[in-house]
Order: C-alpha cells, then structure tokens, then sequence
C-alpha cells in the first residue's frame, strides 16, 4: 500500500468512506511530512498546524456519524499565500504584507472550506506572483522536491513543491502567465488554468486583472477534476466571473481520445525548447495517435508576439493593482518618514523586492502619457490577434498540444540576473492567458537527468472536459 | 483692457442610490467614522468591484434630462494617482467612453436665456474623507464617502459670468432634483462644482490660460470665487503678466481662492480600461424605457404654469428651480384652489423665510396642505390678510396647523356689523378734530380712523366692514 | 531609448525611491524590456480592435441592495496606525 503522504485526494476520500484511516491520521501525517521535509524544501510560508488537527478531529466526527459528506472531506489542501484567508497571514511573499491577516476569505477559500477540505498551510511563491522560480520570495527559496538544486518553477512555486514533495496532496495556485502550469511542469504534478472567468478571483490578491485565474495543482487528472468542481462556478462578488451553468468534470474522466482532433502548433517547436522536452512531447504525440486521436501540425503564428504583449498588459495592470499598497491601510509602512510623500515611496520602496519594483516601473511606463498608444493601446490590439488566432485553430482541433515550458526546471540562482532570460519561461503559456482559453499541464516524462518534462493541453473557451478528458486518458496509458 | 470672461464647470452630483457604486455598502450621510465599509471600498488585496445598476440608470436618467446622447457602448477606466482618501490609488471612472455626451440646457438671466452646452456626464466613485486629528495633530481618514455614486457633469466653456455659471448650477440641480437622482444636498457636499475660468480680450477667439478653482459647495461660493479669480486674473492680465494653469481652492470664510502646491503638477493619471469591470452596453429598449419613464422637467412645468395658471414668468422660474418648491406649489393649490395665492405666499414670505433661517425648502417646517388652510381662512372670510401674515409667521416656527393657530390665539376675524359699529361710533365720537379734517378734504385722516377702530380691534375686525361703516358715517 | 532621466520619472509616478544602483539597473533593464516589447510593432493591427478581455461579456451589474458592512475593528486591524476609528497618518499631511 502507499504511504498516506502519497495518496491522491480521491484515494484518501475513498479510504475515510471505507473507514480504513482517520482525517486526524491523514493530517498529522502531513503536518509531520512538513515537518520533517520541508526545511529543505521551504514549499511553506505559515503552516496551521493546530488548526487543521481541530479541524480533523471535527470532520472525524462527522465521518463517524455517517452522515453525507461533501466531496474533500478531511482532504488536507495547500494555498497559494495570494488568496486572501480570513484570520490567517496572506503575504503573498513580500515584505509589504509580511504581517497581514486576511479580513475576509476568498471565494475559492470559502468554496474548499465547504467541500469539506483542511487548509494546512499556506504556501511559498514569487512575490505578488512576478516570477517564474520562486526566487523572488521575500522570505526564502523553495526548492523543488525531485532536485533540491533546482527551481521548483514559479510564481505557484510553493504550491506546486508541496503536492510534488508529498506535503499536501492537492494544492490551489494561480496562474497570469503560466504560474500554475511551470511549477506543475517542472514539479512533475498536474496543474490547470481554467478559462478566464470560471474560477471567481475575488480574494486573489491581484496581480494582472485580465488575465489572473486561480486552478488546482493536483497529483492526478482526477483530483484536478475533483477540485475544479469544487472551485468553479459564478460568483457575484466578481464581475469577470463567467455566469455559466455547474458542469461535473469528473464526467470527462473517460479513457478515450478516439477522433478527437490535436493540433501541435510548428512555432511551439522552435528556438529556445530543449532536446529532451521535444523527444517526450513527440513520444506523447505518438500516444495519441497510438489511441486513436487525430494529431496534425497546425500554425499559431502570433506565438512570439504573445510574451512581450502580455509583459505589457500583465505589468501595466498591475502597476494599478499595486498602487494599492501604500503604507496606509495596511502592509508595511516605513519608520522613515516626515512627509506623506516619503510615506509612499519609502514604504514601497523597501517594502517591494527587485522584480516588483522591475514591473512596476514596465507598466507604468506603458500606460505613461506619450506612450500608452504605441505600447498598451498596441498591446490590446496584438491580444484581439492572439484571440483570433486561438478561434481559428479551434475550429479545426478540439485541443491544441505543445511543451509547457521550453526546458526542465533550472538551477537555483542561474537566471536571476537576467530577467528576460527569466521571462523566456513563460514563452510557450502566456499566450493562453491573453487568448483566456484554459490550459493543463501534464508530466509527459523526464529528462536523462530525471527532471520532470510537461506537457500542455490547451482547449477552447469553457472546454475544460476535453482537455480533462485526453490528460486523463495519456495519464491512464503512459508507460511509466 | 476689456475682456470676456470664459467659464465651464464640472458639477459633481452623489447619486441617490441606497448603495455605493461597487458594494452593498450604505450611501447613507453620517454614521461613525469607517461604519459604511468593506473590504470593496477600503481597497483591501484582492477585494473586486461590481457595479450597482441603479448607477447606470441614474446616469443616464441625468443625460436624457440634459437632452445628451446616450452611449449604446460604453466602459470604466481607471485614473491612478496616490492621495489617502483614495483608497486603491486609482478612481474608478469614465475616460473616453462616457455614458451621456453632446447634450445642453437652456439658463436664464435676467431677461436673456442662453443655452449652456454639456459635453459629458460620467460615473465615478467618490473619495473617503481625511479629518485632522486634532488630538494628535494628524491626519484620520474616514472612508465611508468612499465609493458613494457620482455623476461628473462637464459643460462647455459657454458661460461668460458668475450669474450665469450659478443659473446654470442651479438649473442643473433642479434638474437632478426632478429626476430624482440626487439630492442635491449641497452642504452635505452631494452637489459640489469645480470652476474652469480664462479671460480673454473682447473680440479674441482664442481661450487665455485657464484655471480650475475646486469643490465649492453652495451657490454663493461659486459666485465670490468667480469673482475673485476675475479680478486676480485680471490684475495680472492688465499688469501684462501671465496666468498660470493651476487648481485653485476657495476659501469662503476669508473670502480668497489660492493655488493649491502643484510642485508636482505632473499629473499623468495613466487612465486605462478598469479590467475588473465588463464594459455596459445599452439597447434602445432600456433607453427608450428611461425617456418614458421621466416626470415632467422644469422646463415644462414652467411652461404650464405661465401658459395655463396665468403665473408671471418670473415667478414660475423661481417655482420650478425646485422641485420641491414645485411640488408643494402643485399639492397646495390642488387644495385650496386659488394658484395665485400661493404662488404669492411662496414668492414672498417662504423665500423670505427660507433665507433668513438659511434652509433649503425641503426643510420648511410646514406642509403644503398647513399653507393651503392658511389661504383658505383667508379665502372664506375667518381671518384677514394681516392676520394671516402673524399666523404664517406663528406656522414657520412651530409647523402647527392654521386652523389651530388661529383657534388658540383667537384670531378670528370679527364680521359682524353691530359688534364693529359699536367701535365705530367710540372712535368717531372720540376723535371729532379727524372727522373734521376727512371733511375738510384731508383723505389721511380716513386711515387713521380705521387704524384707531384696528388697534381698539386687536387687528381682527373685517376690514371690508368697517371701511364700509366709517365712510357710511363720514359721507352722511 | 529609455534614459535614465525616464527611469526617475517613472519611478516618481510608480512612488517608488530609487537607489542610484537602482536607477542604473533599471534603465539598463528597461532599454532591453523595451526594446523586447517593441517587437509587437510587426504585428499587423490594422483590422484589431483593442480587446481589454479575454471574453466578450458585457453588463455585469449589482442591484443596489444593502449589505451589512464590515465590522470596523477588522477592518482597521491591519493600519500601521488608527485611533480606534479611523486610518490615521501623522502630521496634517498635503
């Protein structure tokens, strides 16, 4: 049998129905997991210790009055430190909300509290979700679990080492610009993206307003579908939620991808993707056929477009989002000071690290008056392309296959001088985010090295069950 | 030199809806400091806005009463600047896409009226509030206004002096009055105005430099500070001096405007489309079913009052410049019946009365039905105008019912002919040297006859009556 | 070309201070960000309109119905300062 700490979701539910283990078994194993790993690995920033064994000892309880319980009874869960906990710290890895307790609960939150599932802790991350290695926490690195040298990808680092180093067996991330899907990738675990507006982002603390969406990390296919149940849905606290009818995606879990139509986009292909990344994307693509599905070369040709398009859009919304912190509310305020002047710019100044200040000073140089039409108002257009793009492709292929991100996860340190190195990381998962399309990434292998390699699996708008459906397939049929 | 004044205003207006524009929070005036808050307009991380319909509705209820187009498509914009009572460093407003545009109003001063063109309306939130803390010497701030509805009304530059800029503030809020989509409380700050002002030679097309003087709140400050800042811009004008572009203050209790500190006058708001609100688009069904469902404007009402109740054009004006004012005109004569008389009552002593307790007509302490059994006492005979003009007095302060005022003073009016013939014959034998004089042709001598029989009266006799009964002595 | 001088602006406009090690860097940074961005300029727009979402949604509203506010003593309990009250700042600050 599997170690507790290795479980998937479903398989501990399915053991509490049984009666075969505790939710207090279950929780203490992962609190003591965190508490022997996670000091090399550093997946958490606060960790609720005595919380959730109340918590387990309550949902016990129920478990043994036998009444109905919902689908993540007792299922401990990680959070991404940007979604706002009521009473619980929320920093989102920065100096500016280092002390800041949540007034309220996120939806999301408020939706995997009713599911039944245990926050355990909330995890490490990029600060304010800039970054794609969690490096730029202002706490500490975390190191991925299949490498300790490694990076476990970014800005969902924490995240998504948590579920890869058996921390947690399911985890919530956000993702902008593929914060879900690199970790995920790099990490070895599933990660996905739903389509912009199917997760309610009210309680994410923002970082690009358009193009934000929170998505489960999970072990497996089916936890991903388990979780998206949970967390998708219409929220009226949230104007950009999408008002759509409850689907159950655990429907799509079928093992059959006959005549469904791939496409593989040739500019996912080019400069810059690793050896190894292409051979396991190749070999996936021959699975596929192998099943039965249709895979044919297809063109996205707006692809190199994307990343600096969305640099600028992403930056631009959030040199507002951040205007917020400000010394004043809450956050960090500077000791130094004699002026409400001094009050802003020294509290932001030392209270945001490097690549916030780097993003802040992008927007607002693209949103500054003589440049907002050569490079926002630009920026919007070149995002009606991408869509169109996007459109057309769908009307040909019910999925779009590609790498998720061009290599494995890198080394600590070996990028952090380059930013643009640093944004190359997210070359082949941005243009998901600005087309709003959902996306998930899936382990498709590893590399001589034994770092993980991802594979993306994108779908129309609202299509989460087709994606579903063929990760879930490749997952059921992968030679491991 | 001679010089043409140039004036356009913005007039913010808080909208009166129950809630802010993005929460369920209460626009309610008052309450403790940061009571009216929530994680929405405290601009806590990660908290989102959702727009209030009522907002829309009322915007565009104030654009069809302006006679604007409506946009079929329109969206917010964020305007970014750090200042404390602006709670997410950014304003949520309306940058080139506002909901109302291209509309006009006609204002009248003296016996000129002019058309005063309004080239937007838009929807913004307003900001909190800072209080100087007067315990600790700092600054506190208090967000419950923050996030109140707002309509920002911007006029063309078409105004050339400060009686025109007030006829047209005051147009405007009559306007939003009748409409019902803002109180207009313009001591509570719900109605409040920034005043753009340039000089420019008489005969010049060109515009001179203007200035933004911000935020005055009733009509007279309007008035004091244009004619403050045209006499300032003047002076520098005529010495050949040059007038800054700058926003200015006013301060009404030493009567001056200043230039606020502009060291950083570097404004650059940076407005960009707000990503956490979806873009309004209306369809002519629901504009068509706001234009049917307007009540009649000022404009029309006016016109009613001249044409079909016979008022003087002047007094239907001053009616109409409020609706409340109106309305109570419309519920009192609807009782009593007799328009002319309260249209007089109103055009003297409720102004009067109202200006000398400094309220708005709203808050007369007297109802339009007490002002129509005032007018109905007099109408049947029961008191006389002179008493009438105590028994209003006694009704302003206490808001009591006429009928009753006169009832416990014992003011009713005394018409019968033998009671006052009585005081006739006391007052005549008393005063032979004034019967005299009246027949010597001396016509003053009447009036003091019957003021003597008046005062013997306490003031309650008929004065038809003992008019009647003197001149029958004197002429026999 | 981004200056240095451009950097010092922007950063004034972002309220951030910025170390002259910061300013160099920074400028540094940006002439290559910039220059990166610019990239979209080959992009043929002519027949884009701008697209702020990803989807075309439109007419979120709210009705105005009260919700109960939030209690005050959370809402200030995050303040680098209050009274109690109110957000509090020192000095009368302009």
């Amino acid at each position: 049998m599997k170690e507790i700490c290795e479980m998937t979701a479903h398989e501990i539910r399915d053991m509490y129905e049984k009666k075969e283990i505790t939710v207090p078994e279950v929780v203490k194993a992962y609190i003591e997991k965190i508490e022997s790993e996670d000091e090399n690995i550093k997946a958490y920033i606060t960790v609720c210790k005595e919380e959730a064994m109340e918590k387990a000892e309550k949902m016990q309880a129920r478990y043994e009055s036998n009444e109905k319980l919902p689908p993540l009874a007792g299922v401990p869960i990680a959070i991404k430190d940007n979604l706002c906990t009521k009473g619980l710290k929320t920093t989102c890895a920065s100096k500016m909300l280092e002390n800041f307790i949540a007034p309220y609960d996120a939806t999301v939150i408020k939706k995997i509290e009713e599911a039944g599932a245990i926050i355990i802790g909330k995890t490490n991350m990029d600060e304010f979700a800039m970054g794609g290695s969690t490096e730029n926490s202002a706490f500490f690195k975390t190191h991925n679990p299949v490498n300790l040298e490694r990076v476990p990808g970014g800005s969902s680092g924490g995240s998504a080492a948590a579920v890869a180093g058996n921390m947690a067996p399911i985890a919530l991330g956000s993702d902008t610009g593929g914060s879900i899907r690199e970790p995920a990738s790099f990490c070895g675990i599933v990660g996905l993206k739903p389509t912009y507006g199917l997760v309610s982002r009210y309680g994410l603390v923002a970082f690009a307003s358009s193009l934000d969406q929170v998505g489960p990390m999970t072990r497996d296919v089916r936890d991903t579908a388990e979780l998206l149940n949970v967390i998708a849905g219409h929220d009226e606290l949230d104007s950009t939620s999408a008002n759509i009818s409850k689907k159950d995606y655990t429907a799509s879990l079928v093992n059959d991808v006959k005549g469904i139509r791939i496409g593989v986009p040739k500019e996912y292909f080019g400069e810059g993707i690793s050896a190894s990344v292409k051979v396991a994307i190749n070999r996936a693509i021959e699975k596929y056929k192998d099943l039965g599905a249709i895979v044919e070369e297809c063109s996205l040709p707006t692809t190199k477009y994307a990343l600096p398009t969305y640099y600028i859009i992403a930056c631009a919304e959030a040199s507002s989002n951040l205007g917020r912190f400000d010394g004043i509310r809450y956050g960090y305020r500077s000791k130094n000071y004699d002026t409400l002047q001094d009050i802003y710019k020294n509290s932001r100044s030392e209270g945001f690290g490097e690549e916030v200040k780097r993003r802040i000073i992008l927007g607002t140089y693209v949103l500054s008056s003589g440049y907002y039409d050569a490079y926002y108002k630009k920026a919007q257009k070149v995002r009606t392309v991408v869509k169109q793009g996007f459109d057309e492709a769908f009307e040909k292929y019910d999925i779009i296959l590609t790498p998720t991100v061009p290599t494995v996860a890198f080394k600590l340190g070996e990028r952090v001088n380059d930013p643009l190195e640093m944004y190359m990381t997210d070359l082949l998962t941005v243009s998901i985010n600005i087309a709003g399309v959902p996306a998930i990434s899936i382990p498709c292998g590893k590399d001589e090295e034994g770092m993980p390699i991802g594979m993306q699996l994108i779908g129309k708008h609202f299509d989460e069950e087709t994606i579903l459906r063929a990760a879930h397939t490749y997952e059921q049929n992968k030679e491991v | 030199m001679e010089y043409e004044v140039v004036i356009g205003l913005e007039v913010h207006a808080e909208l009166s809806t129950k809630t802010k524009i993005y929460c369920g929070c209460s626009t309610e005036f008052g309450g403790d400091p940061n009571t009216h808050c929530c994680p929405v307009c405290t601009g806590m991380p990660g908290a989102l806005p959702v727009l209030n319909e009522k907002v829309v509705e009322y915007a565009v209820r104030a654009g069809l009463a302006t006679n604007c187009e409506i946009a079929r498509e329109s969206k917010q914009d964020r305007k970014n600047y750090y200042y404390p009572d602006t709670p997410r460093a950014y304003q949520i407003s309306q940058y080139d896409l506002p909901l109302c545009a291209h509309g006009h109003v006609e204002i009248a001063v003296g016996n000129t009226e002019k058309e005063v063109g309004i080239t937007r309306i838009h929807i913004e939130d307003d900001a909190g509030k800072l209080v100087h803390d007067g315990y600790t010497g700092g600054t506190l701030v208090d967000f419950n206004r923050a996030g109140v509805p707002l309509i920002e009304i911007v006029s063309e530059p078409d105004m050339r002096s400060a009686e025109e800029a007030v006829a047209y503030v005051e147009k405007l809020k009559g306007i939003l009055e009748y409409i019902g989509v803002s109180d207009c409380k313009m001591q509570e700050g719900s109605l409040r105005a920034d005043v753009n002002l340039s000089l420019r030679p008489v005969g010049s097309e060109k515009f001179g430099t203007r200035t933004e003087t911000k935020n005055l709140n009733s009509f007279r400050a309007i008035a004091r500070a244009i004619e403050f800042e045209i006499a300032r811009q003047k002076e520098i004008l005529d010495a050949g001096g040059i007038v800054y572009q700058e926003t200015r203050r006013w301060d009404d209790e030493t009567g001056e405007g200043y230039a606020t500190r502009n060291k950083e006058e570097a404004h650059d708001y940076r407005y960009f489309p707000e990503p956490d609100l979806m873009p309004i688009r209306l369809s002519e069904e629901y504009i068509q079913d706001i234009k049917n469902s307007l009540p009649e404007l000022p404009e029309s009402r006016k016109n009613r009052y001249v044409n079909e109740i016979g008022l003087p054009e002047y007094d239907a004006d001053i009616i109409t410049s409020s609706k409340y004012l109106s309305d109570f005109f419309e519920a009192a004569t609807d009782i009593c019946k007799n328009a002319k008389a309260v249209s007089n009552w109103i055009m003297t002593d409720i102004i009067r009365i109202a200006k000398e307790k400094g309220i708005e007509y709203n808050e007369l302490p007297f109802s339009a039905e007490n002002l129509s059994r005032l007018i109905m006492l007099i109408d049947k005979g029961i008191i006389s105008s002179a008493i009438a003009k105590k028994v209003f007095n006694e009704m302003a302060e206490s808001g009591e019912n006429p009928e009753i005022i006169v009832k416990e003073k014992g003011l009713i009016q005394i018409s019968d002919e033998g009671a006052i013939k009585e005081v006739v014959d006391k007052i005549i034998a008393a005063n032979p040297q004034s019967v005299a004089d009246y027949k010597a042709g001396k016509d003053r001598a009447l009036g003091f006859l019957v003021g003597q029989c008046m005062k013997e009266m306490k003031g309650k006799g008929n004065p038809q009556i003992l008019n009647k009964l003197i001149l029958e002595y004197l002429n026999n | 070309m981004i200056t240095r001088e451009d950097i010092k602006h922007i950063a004034d406009l972002s309220m951030l201070n910025l170390s002259e090690d910061e300013i160099v860097k920074y400028t540094e940074n940006m002439k290559e960000i910039v220059s990166f961005a610019n990239t979209i300029n080959e992009v043929d727009t002519k027949n884009a309109t701008e697209s702020a979402f990803a989807l075309d949604t439109y007419n979120v509203f709210r009705k105005d119905e009260v919700k109960e506010s939030f209690n005050r003593e959370i809402l200030l309990s995050n303040a680098p300062s209050t009274n109690g009250e109110a957000f509090s700042l020192p000095g009368m600050m302009n």
